[in-house]
């Protein structure tokens, strides 16, 4: 589904990614952790299109596609989805007009027709419902004056609502405490299904606990030093980085 | 030739055309004459006009028109869909067949000023020209001098009208320019209630000039609601003086919705002259292209226990340029006034400009007052974040635009209205922004 190969990224003159190299199949989960400064979140914020990354050498393609020459929206709009680590406050629009002109332009580019209002209010209710939001969301500006919390379960709501192929969900568990850490937990496991694939990024081993991985990933200094299963992330819950970062070195 | 001569020509030529007229009327007309003459038009040296260039105007050679002929389709599409009374004009001459004021209540008239003057130039006399006179501006002078057509809008005390009052003024593409002068006149009777929508639209090739004098009295108790949606053509030049007059416990708000033309000026003021009058200054203007739209606003606080509010929402692209001027004037001694200003500014291009100077002058101890003015660019951050939802870039940028607009744009109750501001502003999205149904569904499903 994602291939990504031996991907070099550079962000203001400095090589952040290395030559990474990750293989993701439908209706996996993975996750890769890493340090601080590894390049986590430098790979998702280039894979979702933000500016300011510049891709030097290797390359990105979803399900045969070019990533690197699709437009941001039409990334979405082909099913890859980011969550973000800071959801942005976009005062004035409101959540329900997010969701419904997001999930329109997401089937109008597959070429559907808009989703009738009833059967689109039955849906957003069913996962408001599932993500433990009251209604009232709806009519409140994107993520303005939300709590760390609701934000990042406003993320997964969105992502329930828009059903993306993958799932990329950056730093998801941070800021939340265990009972919405587990609301959280439980909306994307939802969204675990042999055709979707979905990808943790993740600096504590805790959120695995709860979204249980296929493949672990070990991030560092911009390359995979060590792919494994969830074993893995138990073991670095234990051992900490410095291990893997000498046998890297 | 001077600028002013040029228009005295004219005014001299179509009198020669009219008949006799009663004897007032000429009287005014001349004193209008006058005080043009005297005046001239504004340069920048007047401070008052000081970021804008009615040169165009000044230099133009507008025609005067008699006929009224429009395509009743193209009036159709122009229209907007409200069911309302309504009056039309074409280029400043009334159209009776693109009217309908027949199911008005006793209680309620609307009609052309020319019959009017016709049939009760007496009732007409009195007020006309009492707030605008012809010292206000060399516009209002110009407007007082040619003087012929336009609304007069009278509602009997304790008379609520269901439907709005709607005037709409279409600007034709004409061979040559031509220039109209229409008058408004409203009086709202103690304790009615109405809705005024003025709207003005055009042929898209149209380059004419409206210089349109607003004279609206609301006696105790009164309230008015009253819309200016101003699509006017790209090319018009859109003068307008507006002046309202407001006793004790009226209530008066002004949507000034601006969209069209390459020189707008309105002039905005309201005298809260009773105790408990509350005035409400909303205010949209957008531009794009090089279009000049200049709003300068004043409420007078003549009164004590009176209340004003205002919100200005400026949204200049390309190589527009916005000016605002809001000034908030406090009698002496009118103790306990609240007045409260806002001025909002959004840039969407670098060579976009804005003027914008808030003005208090205050001489009361006991006041609330407060103003401020901002300016700013649309955040690309969210930008962003709407893209990575699937939302095209074109959208996203037209969401946030009018997502900065929602404090005034919220309050637009008519949805004809809504929608032509939100056309004019994001372009054509995928939803109705505010999705009103949508969210009376959603509150429907928390029950």
């Amino acid at each position: 589904m994602l291939q990504v190969t031996d991907l070099h990224v550079t962000v203001e003159d400095k090589e952040i990614l290395k030559g990474l190299t990750l293989t993701i199949n439908a209706g996996e989960v993975h996750a890769i952790m890493g340090p601080n400064g590894a390049g986590k979140s430098t790979l998702s914020a280039v894979i979702a299109g933000k500016d300011g990354y510049e891709v030097t050498q290797g390359s990105i393609t979803f399900e045969g596609k070019d990533v690197l020459e699709m437009e941001i929206e039409e990334r979405a709009q082909a099913g890859l989805l980011l969550g973000f680590q800071y959801p942005v406050e976009i005062p004035g629009v409101k959540n329900i007009y997010l969701l419904k002109s997001a999930l329109n332009a997401q089937r109008k580019a597959r070429g559907l027709e808009d989703m009738p209002a009833p059967e689109f209010m039955k849906l957003v209710k069913e996962k408001l419902g599932f993500m433990k939001m009251d209604a009232s969301f709806l009519q409140r500006a994107v993520n303005e004056g939300f709590s760390g919390g609701e934000k990042k379960r406003n993320e997964i709501l969105q992502m329930l609502v828009l059903q993306p192929k993958l799932a990329m969900l950056d730093e998801i568990d941070s800021g939340l405490d265990i009972d919405a850490m587990k609301v959280v937990a439980d909306g994307v496991n939802s969204l675990r299904a042999e055709e979707r694939a979905i990808l943790l990024v993740t600096h504590y081993q805790r959120l695995l606990d709860y979204i249980v991985p296929d493949k672990v990933h070990v991030l560092v200094d911009g390359r995979i030093v060590k792919t494994g299963d969830a074993e893995l992330a138990k073991q670095l819950e234990a051992n900490g980085y410095e291990g893997i970062e000498e046998s890297a070195a | 030739m001077s600028d002013t001569q040029t228009f005295l020509d004219t005014l001299k030529t179509r009198s020669q055309q009219r008949e006799t007229e009663p004897s007032w009327i000429a009287a005014r007309r001349q004193a209008g004459a006058a005080r043009f003459e005297a005046l001239g038009f504004p340069t920048r040296r007047d401070e008052e006009w000081k970021y804008t260039d009615v040169r165009s105007i000044a230099q133009g050679n507008f025609a005067l028109t008699d006929n009224a002929d429009f395509s009743p389709a193209q009036a159709a599409a122009l229209t907007l869909p409200v069911d309302a009374y309504r009056l039309t004009f074409v280029d400043g001459v009334y159209a009776p067949a693109l009217s309908d004021v027949d199911a008005l209540p006793e209680t309620v008239h609307v009609l052309p000023l020319s019959k009017a003057l016709s049939e009760n130039h007496e009732a007409v006399g009195g007020p006309l020209g009492r707030l605008t006179g012809v010292d206000f501006s060399a516009f209002a002078a110009l407007n007082t001098a040619f003087m012929e057509e336009g609304a007069v809008v009278r509602i009997a005390p304790g008379t609520v009208v269901e439907k709005p009052i709607l005037l709409q003024f279409l600007s034709r593409a004409n061979g040559t320019p031509v220039m109209s002068h229409p008058r408004i006149l409203v009086e709202a009777g103690g304790r009615s209630e109405a809705t005024l929508i003025e709207h003005y639209c055009g042929d898209q090739d149209a380059a004419n000039f409206t210089n349109v004098v607003g004279e609206f009295m609301l006696d105790r108790g009164a309230i008015l609601n009253h819309y200016k949606l101003q699509e006017a053509p790209l090319l018009d030049m859109h003068v307008a003086s507006m002046h309202v007059e407001q006793g004790r416990d009226t209530r008066y708000t002004s949507y000034n919705l601006n969209l069209g033309g390459a020189l707008v000026r309105n002039d905005l003021i309201s005298d809260l002259n009773g105790q408990g009058a509350e005035t409400n200054f909303l205010g949209l203007f957008f531009g794009q292209g090089r279009q000049h739209v200049d709003n300068h606003t004043k409420v007078n606080h003549n009164a004590p226990l009176t209340f004003s509010n205002e919100n200005y929402k400026g949204i200049l692209d390309d190589r527009a340029h916005g000016v605002f001027n809001g000034k908030v004037y406090v009698k002496r001694d009118s103790q306990k006034i609240e007045g409260f200003q806002s001025n909002q500014n959004l840039l969407l291009s670098d060579r976009a400009q804005i003027d914008a100077k808030p003005e208090l002058e205050i001489y009361a101890d006991d006041v609330k007052c407060s103003h401020g003015t901002t300016t700013g660019q649309l955040d690309e951050e969210a930008i962003y974040a709407l893209r990575t939802r699937g939302i095209d870039e074109a959208t996203a940028r037209g969401l946030l635009t009018l997502a900065f607009a929602g404090e005034v744009l919220e309050k637009v109750t008519l949805d004809a209205i809504a929608e032509r501001v939100e056309l004019a502003v994001a372009g054509k999205l995928p939803e109705r922004f505010n999705l009103a149904g949508l969210v009376e569904t959603a509150v429907a499903l928390n029950d």
